[in-house]
C-alpha cells in the first residue's frame, strides 16, 4: 500500500467510522462471507481423510466419524503419476513464464517509447486480439496442422504467452514510472536500445515483472483447457488435466500398474475410491491455496494498473 | 485507449513521418519482434481461418488446415442458414446471452456493494483478512471447483443427498435435474470473482481522496449521504470499465463453468449448453464442422462488434469513461 493510501485510510477511519452496531453487523455478515469462500475447502480435506466405511455409511461429512490416512497411503504408493504430472506442470509453468515475461515486457517497452516511429503500428497490433479472434475452430486447426502442436510441450505453452491485458500492464507502467530523462540520457551515452531495456529498464521494473510473472505462473498452473484440446498423452498431462481425467474416469489413475508389479484389477480395487479422489484433489489444490496469500499484493497491484485507462 | 492520447499523437506523428527511420527505431523493431511473430502465428493467422464459416469444409487428411480451406467450395451463407433453421441454435443462444447478462449486471453490483462495505469496517485488519479469504475461489480452476460441487451434489455421498435423506426427503439425480441449474451456476459464477471484482473496487475506493469526505461532513452529510453522492460517483469510471469489459465477451462463455463443473451431462442441455460447450464438441469431427463454425464466426463477429457499440454509446453519454 502506497503512503497515499495509507494517510487517506487513516483519515478516512477518523472522519468515516461507522457506528458500533453497524460495524458488528458488517463484521458477522463478512465472517459469513468469508466462511462460505472457505467451507468446501474444508469440506473436500474433510473427506480424503474419511474412512471408506464412514463415507459409505454416512454419506460425506463435515466432521468425518472414522479417520483414515488410506487415501494419501494410495496416493503415496501410487506418487509416479502424481510426479509425472507435477513434472510437466513445472516445465510448462516456468518456460512459459520466463518466455512469455519477455516477450509481453519487451511488447510492453516498445509501445511505451513515445518517439519509436512503429509506436502506433504495435499498438495496433496488440489491440485489435483484444477485441478480435479467430475462434477455436480456427485456431484449434492452425495449432495442430500447421504448427504441429499436438502432444508437445509448446501446446501447453505457447497459446498462453501473451495477452493484450498483460502488455497494457507493462506499457502502463514503463510509461508512468520509468522517466523520460533516464533513458535519453542512455542513448545520448551511445547505448543500444537492447542495452538500455536489459539494463535499465527492466531492473527498475522489477514490480511490474513480479506482477505480470504471477499472472503467468497461476495461468500456467490452473490451465487444464490447454491440455484438454491439444494433449492426448498421457504422461504429457498437467496436475489440472490429471484431476479432470481422474474425475471423468477414476481408473485412469491406474493406467501404469504395470510399472508398478500390480495388476490393473489388484489396483482398482484397493482403491479408497471415494476419499482418494478427493485426496488427490487437496494435494494439488494445497500448494496455491498455501502460496497466494503472499502473493496477493502483487496480484492486486497488477489489476489496479491494468484498470488505469492505458 | 487512447482518445486525447491518439489526437497529441496525430500531430507528432506527422513530424515524424518527415524524419527518417533512425538507429533507435530499428532496434525497437528488432526488440518487437519477437513478440510479433507470436502475435502473427497465435492470433491473425487464425483471423484468417475464420472464412472457414463460408466455405463447405472438405477435409482431406494429411492435408494442412489452409490447404484444406482452399481447396473447399465456397458455400456463402449457408452454414449460416442450416445453424438458425436447427432448434438447437436457440436455445445455446438465449443461454449464453442470458447468463452473460446475468453474470454482467451481478458482476459490477455484488463486488461494488461489497467493497463499499467491507471499506466501512473499523478494522483495517478484519478487512484484509476477510479480502484475503474472499479471493481464495479466484485462484481455483473449474476443474477443482467441479470437486468441490460434486462433494454436495453427489447422489451417493453428496451433502444435499444426505441431508434430504435423514429428512426422508429421498436421493435426488443432480446431474440429470436442470431445474437447480441456472441459479447454481449463477451463484458460482459470483463465487468464484467476487473477491477479484472486489480487489478492484476497493483500489478504487481507496483512491478517492479524502477531504472530499471531510467537505461533506462538515456540510452535515450523512454516512448514506456520503456514499450516494462522494464513492458511488468516484467509482462509475471504474464500473463502466468493467461493464465495458464483460460486454465485449457477451457471446463467449466460460467454458469450465458450463462443461466442467455440470461434468458434460447431456441431460443438462438446455440449461447449460453454451456457444464455447457447441463448438468445442464440434472439434474433434471432421465432417460436420460447418455449423459450428458458423456458430465460431458470430461469436468473434458479434462479440467484436458489441465491444464498439456499447464503447460508442458509452462515449456519447460520458466521453471520459470510454476505453478507446
Amino acid at each position: 500500500m502506497s503512503r497515499r493510501e495509507k494517510h487517506v485510510l487513516a483519515a478516512a477511519e477518523r472522519f468515516e467510522r461507522v457506528s458500533v452496531p453497524t460495524n458488528i453487523i458488517l463484521i458477522v455478515f463478512f465472517a459469513l462471507v468469508a466462511f462460505l469462500c472457505l467451507m468446501p475447502f474444508l469440506f473436500i480435506i474433510a473427506i480424503s481423510i474419511s474412512s471408506e466405511g464412514s463415507i459409505a455409511r454416512h454419506g460425506y461429512q463435515f466432521i468425518p466419524s472414522e479417520l483414515s490416512s488410506s487415501a494419501y497411503e494410495y496416493l503415496w504408493k501410487n506418487r509416479n503419476m502424481i510426479f509425472d504430472a507435477t513434472k510437466v506442470s513445472l516445465i510448462v509453468t516456468l518456460g512459459g513464464t520466463v518466455l512469455g515475461l519477455f516477450l509481453t515486457s519487451s511488447m510492453g517497452y516498445v509501445i511505451s517509447r513515445p518517439n519509436y516511429k512503429l509506436k502506433g503500428f504495435f499498438t495496433w497490433v496488440v489491440f485489435i486480439p483484444m477485441i478480435f479472434n479467430g475462434g477455436l475452430i480456427s485456431t484449434y486447426n492452425i495449432n495442430t496442422t500447421v504448427f504441429g502442436l499436438k502432444d508437445t510441450y509448446w501446446a501447453l505453452i505457447f497459446p498462453l504467452l501473451m495477452s493484450g491485458f498483460n502488455v497494457i500492464i507493462c506499457k502502463t507502467f514503463f510509461r508512468t514510472t520509468v522517466p523520460d530523462s533516464l533513458i535519453e540520457s542512455a542513448e545520448i551515452d551511445g547505448a543500444s536500445q537492447w542495452r538500455i531495456y536489459f539494463r535499465i529498464v527492466l531492473p527498475i521494473s522489477l514490480p511490474v515483472l513480479a506482477t505480470i510473472a504471477l499472472f503467468l505462473v497461476f495461468g500456467y498452473w490452473n490451465d487444464w483447457w490447454q491440455a484438454m484440446l491439444y494433449i492426448d498423452r498421457p504422461d504429457l498431462k498437467p496436475l489440472q488435466a490429471l484431476l479432470s481425467a481422474i474425475d471423468r474416469n477414476l481408473e485412469y489413475f491406474a493406467r501404469n500398474a504395470a510399472t508398478l508389479g500390480m495388476s490393473r484389477m489388484d489396483l482398482i480395487r484397493e482403491m479408497p475410491r471415494q476419499s482418494f479422489r478427493m485426496g488427490i484433489a487437496v494435494v494439488i489444490i494445497t500448494p496455491i491455496a498455501l502460496a497466494y496469500p503472499f502473493f496477493q499484493r502483487y496480484f492486486i497491484s497488477g489489476l489496479t494498473i491494468g484498470a488505469v485507462k492505458g | 485507449m487512447k482518445t486525447r492520447e491518439s489526437r497529441a499523437d496525430k500531430k507528432k506523428w506527422k513530424a515524424h513521418t518527415r524524419r527518417r527511420f533512425r538507429k533507435g527505431d530499428l532496434e525497437l523493431t528488432t526488440l518487437a519482434i519477437p513478440s510479433f511473430v507470436w502475435y502473427i502465428c497465435f492470433s491473425y493467422l487464425p483471423m484468417f481461418g475464420i472464412i472457414i464459416a463460408f466455405v463447405s469444409f472438405k477435409f482431406q487428411p494429411g492435408q494442412s488446415f489452409f490447404a484444406n480451406l482452399v481447396t473447399s467450395p465456397w458455400s456463402g451463407l449457408k452454414n449460416f442458414e442450416f445453424l438458425f433453421s436447427s432448434n438447437s441454435a436457440w436455445i445455446i443462444l438465449r443461454n449464453t446471452l442470458g447468463y452473460n447478462l446475468l453474470f454482467i449486471v451481478l458482476n459490477v453490483l455484488v463486488p461494488t456493494v461489497l467493497a463499499i462495505m467491507i471499506s466501512q469496517l473499523r478494522s483495517k485488519k478484519i478487512a484484509k483478512t476477510t479480502q484475503t479469504f474472499m479471493f481464495l475461489p479466484y485462484f481455483m480452476s473449474w476443474v477443482v471447483v467441479a470437486y468441490f460441487v460434486e462433494a454436495f451434489l453427489n447422489y451417493d455421498f453428496g451433502f444435499l443427498n444426505t441431508v434430504r435423506d435423514s429428512m426422508g426427503m429421498g436421493k435426488e439425480l443432480w446431474y440429470l435435474q436442470p431445474s437447480i441449474w441456472p441459479s447454481l451456476l449463477i451463484i458460482l459464477n459470483i463465487w468464484k470473482s467476487m473477491g477479484y471484482g472486489m480487489v478492484v473496487y476497493l483500489a478504487a475506493i481507496s483512491g478517492i481522496d479524502g477531504t472530499l469526505y471531510e467537505a461533506a461532513l462538515i456540510d452535515g452529510a450523512s454516512k448514506w449521504q456520503r456514499i450516494r453522492f462522494i464513492t458511488l460517483p468516484m467509482l462509475k469510471v471504474t464500473m463502466i470499465m468493467m461493464f465495458l469489459l464483460s460486454v465485449g465477451r457477451i457471446f463467449y462463455s466460460d467454458f469450465g463453468l458450463f462443461y466442467q463443473v455440470p461434468k458434460g451431462s447431456a441431460s443438462l442441455f438446455e440449461v447449460t449448453e453454451t456457444l464455447d460447450v457447441y463448438i468445442w464438441r464440434a472439434l474433434g469431427q471432421t465432417t460436420n464442422i460447418s455449423m459450428p463454425s458458423a456458430a465460431a464466426f458470430v461469436q468473434s463477429a458479434a462479440g467484436c462488434l458489441t465491444i464498439l457499440l456499447s464503447n460508442w454509446i458509452v462515449r456519447k453519454v460520458d466521453k471520459d469513461s470510454a476505453i478507446m
